[in-house]
């Protein structure tokens, strides 16, 4: 497919600029000398991939990427920042390691290699266009798949536990 | 729309969650670099389970799992980086060498 073709369709614009402000700003979330700033701008790749879910139509994910991640887990992660690095505009230590290189050929070698492989097999196979079924989620949430269901409940309740118990203190010491 | 430029954006998205988890030396930053790389998986599910028009929509339940299991993670994550910060005042993960001998 010419990338005149592709550009034409108005949702693919739309993909366009959702893809550069994610890219962007997860970039900025690995580089940054801020560690603030990368937590901030995680929140904007995690609302970018939720515009990209409300394009496939998978309303429900979207929005609980909204609710759980940008809700609740960047702000445990500026908690975590909070305590672990009390001033937290300066840094005084380096945040990356001095050799980046090896890193980045391992990074890019990755890309390469995943965008080689999904080009040769799917090429111009077009997306099906996405309905909502936020329903048939629920419906199929609590019926096929409502053992994982529940062992994922028991999953986030042994993290709840084990959290606490690290994270007091020990009273005997 | 066609398939391959989700998932290529994916691709994008995990290799730069790696670069981040190699190069980064802050717990909380190397934590942050995992939740790309999943982002980036979660990305992939649903655009795989919107692809085979799945019935059951299993690509979307199984991005609430990884959701889900990544809030745990970060969870205990978050923990266990404040107990060592308690213990070692420093979060750096090249500073952490209790299991080398």
């Amino acid at each position: 497919m010419e990338l005149t073709d592709w550009i034409a369709d108005a949702r693919n614009v739309v993909f366009l600029v959702i893809a550069l402000a994610m890219l962007g700003s997860s970039v900025m979330v690995v580089t940054s000398r801020n560690v603030i700033h990368a937590a901030l701008m995680l929140v904007v790749a995690l609302a970018g991939a939720a515009a990209l879910f409300l394009m496939l139509g998978a309303e429900f994910v979207a929005w609980t990427i909204v609710l759980v991640y940008i809700g609740a887990v960047i702000v445990l992660f500026l908690f975590g920042i909070m305590i672990t690095r009390a001033p937290t505009k300066a840094d005084p230590v380096r945040l990356d390691h001095k050799r980046r290189w090896p890193a980045l050929i391992v990074a890019l070698g990755t890309f390469a290699t995943m965008a080689t492989v999904t080009t040769m097999a799917f090429g111009d196979t077009p997306m099906p266009d996405g309905v909502s079924r936020s329903g048939d989620l629920g419906d199929v949430l609590f019926t096929r798949f409502v053992i994982p269901f529940e062992v994922v409940s028991f999953v986030l309740l042994a993290a709840l536990i084990g959290g606490i118990v690290l994270a007091r203190k020990d009273p005997q010491t | 729309m066609i398939v391959n430029q989700f998932l290529v954006l994916a691709a994008l998205l995990f290799s730069i969650g790696i670069y981040g988890v190699l190069v980064r030396r802050n717990a909380v930053l190397v934590l942050l670099s995992i939740e790309l790389m999943l982002t980036g998986v979660n990305i992939n599910l649903v655009a795989f389970g919107q692809y085979i028009q799945d019935a059951f929509l299993a690509g979307q339940v199984f991005a609430l799992f990884v959701i889900t299991v990544a809030a745990a993670e970060v969870g205990i994550g978050l923990a266990i980086v404040v107990l060592i910060f308690r213990n070692r005042a420093s979060a750096n993960v090249d500073e952490l060498d209790l299991l080398k001998w």
